[in-house]
């Protein structure tokens, strides 16, 4: 599958099956850090993926100082 | 995973809550949070206009979302901080989504307040980007609400926000913060007017959520002076300990507003009055928005 990671942007390969979660961990991102988005839809952290899947890792991170959002 | 509501396929896990929720549920709760922090500290009311401000980014433009899906009348302001690229984009996303919902988006321009753009007054006055950012930011969101008559300004700042500013006034002990830390500022003088936080019950990676459900489109990329920020260094500190322990950011800030900020709301009984260069609200004799200005008035001319 493609992992399609942000800031900054790039992709990457990753071989065979497995969960979100696993993968994230794979990856040293905390599920709770980012979005991760398969067809335009969110999955959560139980969901399998793999073979053509093409996977956004979206970080929801913002901030540095005391203004908008 | 399934939605706690429906039982249909999940779209999003919340470990504090222990719950998932499809989209349509999820949307519900977010609303739901914004509805219950905008009531429990009567943050404005029906017959009030809110000015919204918007950076382009997710939390922003989510909560201005939720006020005008709740009937709310509002008007969004941007502050173009004239930080290249990033600022164009931000800029550009701001206006497409008050176009597309036919609101009036006001626009000031950080540089024609304070003499230049936010990447030259770092340079000049030396101080860290964020901070001279922030001070602008309050000054004008303040001065543009007067401007123009609005009673509130409302921020997107989310839970993960409050907790890591909480975490670093606590870290060095600023008594004098502490206080001035709620989801809800009164105004406390006729130049003040007043601020709220409607996300503070929500999550960063919820209002992410929302943004993404709700086919919202924010910019993704951080600001380009936001790396090695303090205020990220405490929210990496404090998402390590949410993942092992789930709902600490939750219980640390809403221990502290619950339980802990009164006592420090004592020591807070500073005098305001009007800065002798602009008019506009601060306890010395002028303001330090004023003093930055002058300063880089001074070195770039």
């Amino acid at each position: 599958m493609k992992v399609i990671l942000r800031n900054p942007r790039r992709e990457i390969d990753v071989e065979g099956r497995r969960r979100v979660k696993e993968l994230l961990g794979e990856l040293g991102i905390l599920p709770s850090t980012v979005l991760v988005i398969r067809d335009n839809e969110l999955l959560t952290s139980d969901a399998v993926v793999g073979g053509d899947d093409v996977l956004e890792v979206r970080p929801v991170m913002s901030g540095g100082n005391g203004g908008p959002r | 995973m399934k939605c706690r509501k429906c039982g249909g396929s999940a779209a999003l896990e919340l470990r504090r809550h222990n719950a998932a929720f499809c989209p349509p549920h999820f949307i519900e709760f977010f609303r739901k949070q914004v509805a219950e922090a905008v009531h429990r500290h009567q943050m404005f009311s029906r017959g009030e206009t809110i000015l919204v401000a918007v950076s382009g980014g997710k939390d922003s433009l989510a909560l201005w979302d939720v006020l005008i899906e709740d009937g709310y009348r509002t008007a969004g302001l941007y502050l173009d901080l004239g930080i290249f690229d990033y600022s164009k984009e931000s800029k550009d996303k701001c206006e497409a989504f008050a176009a597309a919902r036919g609101q009036t988006l006001h626009i000031e321009r950080v540089a024609d307040a304070v003499g230049a753009p936010i990447p030259v007054v770092q340079q000049v006055t030396r101080r860290p980007t964020c901070s001279g950012c922030g001070l602008s930011k309050r000054y004008l969101m303040n001065r543009a609400a007067l401007q123009h008559g609005y009673p509130v300004v409302a921020t997107g700042h989310n839970l993960d926000d409050e907790a890591a500013t909480l975490f670093g006034s606590v870290m060095h002990w600023q008594t004098d913060a502490l206080p001035r830390q709620s989801p809800a500022l009164a105004s406390t003088h006729p130049k003040l007017v007043r601020r709220v936080k409607p996300l503070y019950r929500l999550s960063e990676l919820e209002t992410a959520a929302y943004a993404f459900l709700r086919g919202i489109d924010y910019i993704v990329e951080e600001c380009p002076f936001a790396q090695g920020a303090t205020s990220i260094a405490h929210k990496e500190i404090l998402n390590r300990l949410e993942e092992t322990s789930p709902g600490s950011k939750h219980n640390f800030l809403f221990g502290f507003l619950e339980r802990a900020r009164p006592a420090f709301e004592r020591v807070e009984d500073v005098p305001l009055q009007e800065c002798t260069s602009c008019g506009q609200v601060t306890t010395g004799t002028v303001c330090a928005f004023c003093k930055m200005a002058d300063l880089v008035k001074r070195r770039t001319s």
